[in-house]
């Protein structure tokens, strides 16, 4: 989709003023006209950044208010509605995806900051039919009760033995120098940024041990 | 969250001029900035992203030590080999610190730069004179238990959250920076953090714009590198109280705490009793301690976990 020239605004300096006024542009670039109330006077000229994402494997363009965080984005703007807003202050992982190959919480970063990142969601890991190993593995050992906070959970685990096998230490390594290993007390640190309120946490660990145990 | 506008630098001169606009920020991995902007504690109207400058190398310097960047992210530092192996203590601090989705965000020169989690400072319905100077301190009084015991004042409790800063605090770090005019300058870690004061909102020696664009780590030190993180839960909590060592063959070191002061807190005078155990060491480095009745418990801890460090520095490796 074309972005419409009239608010496209360089890479470089998203600051110089447009027509567009504070209030968020909801859809994807060229799918809406702008029509917004004047900015509330001492603040800032409102702007709408036009930028583009690699979700799941396709480009998405994007005019946003710069304010708008990479998980709104994803669930107000692409309907991408798997990755879930708990606490919205990274303390929870509920909204945890993968950018440029790395877990990071999709809450506390703008989505401006990523223009032509590649993100991977919940949605791009498996799907009903064609289930990721890792979401097999969830729903083999019940590695949840209420749901809300899998596709973190999932998302950040797959994340997590990409980063076992690139050699990342952690908090429990026992020998900084010597490859991490996959035990049950490396994978409870490692998803420590993940909470359950449920309590599915050693079915959890139960899960990713089968994933990580698998050849190849 | 308040609106603002938002620009990428090119690089790190171009950063330190547009900061001069008022009431502009950088942002880098932005985890604590975003989080306090949606609070509306922290009200920018401008933002200067500063991911696209590089400054995110690992690199050797002339005598022997690492010149970290100021966008190396707290995941990459911490991993580095070179990090794991001479300088450990750094690497456990990283590792201690948050979670693995904010170690992968976060950055070198935002991690120095991250705010207090003072409960009253989050909490906007209560004075706090580094929120709002000259409104008052609610924690003086309230529920000190997570709060300072050394270096305060009576306009600030707060401590400092970092981890990192810590570590980089025992083996003598030096943040490097970039002024609006183009000039740059090395800052001692020692120098960096200030005490509260009268002015708690003031928590660095950095002037308005100017920008951090690395972290020099001097030549490695050797010894034996320790970490102790003592914290209400087993991970990804802040510090309760936290000990950076680096232990000789001799029973020689450095020791610096986390947990305890609005900065990180090391007297270098104390560390000659260290050879001699942790009671008299700690003794003195916690020497004018004011705890309130709530954390005088952290004076007890801070020895203990400086003696587990000890016995354990202490037995064959």
């Amino acid at each position: 989709m074309t972005a419409s020239g009239h608010h496209s605004i360089s890479r470089r300096a998203l600051v110089a003023g447009t027509a567009a006024g504070t209030a968020p542009i909801h859809g994807e670039a060229g799918a809406q006209s702008v029509s917004a109330p004047h900015g509330t006077p001492g603040s800032p000229e409102a702007t709408t950044a036009q930028i583009s994402l690699r979700v799941n494997g396709q480009s998405r363009n994007l005019a946003l208010d710069p304010r708008t965080t990479l998980l709104d984005a994803l669930r107000e703007h692409l309907r991408l509605t798997g990755s879930k807003k708990g606490c919205d202050h990274g303390q929870c992982g509920a909204c945890t995806v993968i950018v440029e190959g790395r877990r990071i919480y999709s809450c506390l970063t703008l989505a401006v900051m990523h223009d032509g990142d590649a993100v991977t969601t919940i949605e791009g890991i498996g799907r009903p039919g064609h289930l990721h190993p890792m979401q097999a593995a969830f729903v083999s050992h019940d590695g949840y009760q209420c749901g809300y906070c899998t596709p973190g959970q999932v998302c950040a685990s797959v994340a997590m033995l990409d980063e076992i096998r690139a050699g990342v230490p952690s908090h429990v390594t026992a020998d900084l120098m010597a490859p991490p290993q996959v035990t049950a007390e490396e994978i409870r640190e490692r998803m420590s940024g993940n909470i359950c309120r449920c309590g599915a946490y050693s079915n959890i660990v139960d899960a990713i041990v089968e994933v990580a145990g698998r050849p190849g | 969250m308040r609106p603002f506008t938002y620009e990428r630098a090119r690089t790190a001169a171009e950063a330190a001029v547009a900061a001069r606009r008022p009431h502009a920020k950088f942002i880098a991995g932005g985890t604590n900035l975003l989080d306090l902007m949606k609070l509306q504690i922290e009200t920018p109207t401008h933002l200067i992203d500063v991911n696209g400058l590089g400054l995110d190398r690992i690199e050797p310097t002339a005598d022997g030590g690492l010149r970290i960047g100021a966008l190396v992210r707290n995941t990459e530092l911490a991993a580095d080999e070179r990090v794991r192996r001479d300088y450990a203590v750094l690497s456990r601090a990283l590792l201690a610190g948050a979670s693995a989705q904010l170690r992968n965000k976060a950055t070198t020169a935002g991690n120095l730069l991250q705010r207090t989690r003072c409960p009253y400072f989050y909490d906007t319905a209560q004075p706090c004179n580094k929120r709002q100077p000259g409104a008052g301190c609610a924690a003086i009084g309230g529920v000190t238990r997570q709060l300072a015991v050394i270096g305060a004042s009576e306009a600030c409790i707060a401590t400092h959250p970092s981890d990192m800063a810590v570590a980089l605090r025992a083996l003598d770090a030096v943040v490097e920076t970039v002024k609006a005019d183009g000039a740059t300058r090395s800052i001692a870690i020692a120098e960096f953090h200030r005490l509260p004061g009268d002015t708690p909102q003031v928590e660095t020696t950095l002037e308005a714009s100017e920008f951090i664009t690395g972290v020099i780590l001097p030549p490695p030190l050797g010894g034996r590198h320790f970490y102790r993180k003592v914290r209400d839960r087993a991970s990804y909590a802040f510090a309760l109280v936290a000990v950076a060592a680096v232990v000789q063959r001799d029973g020689t070191g450095r020791v610096a705490l986390g947990g305890v002061a609005h900065r990180p807190w090391r007297v270098e005078a104390a560390e000659a009793t260290l050879p001699r155990g942790a009671k008299p060491t700690m003794a003195g480095i916690l020497d004018g301690a004011r705890p309130s009745h709530d954390n005088a418990f952290k004076l007890t801890l801070a020895e203990r976990a400086l003696a587990s460090i000890l016995a354990e520095a202490r037995a064959e490796p």
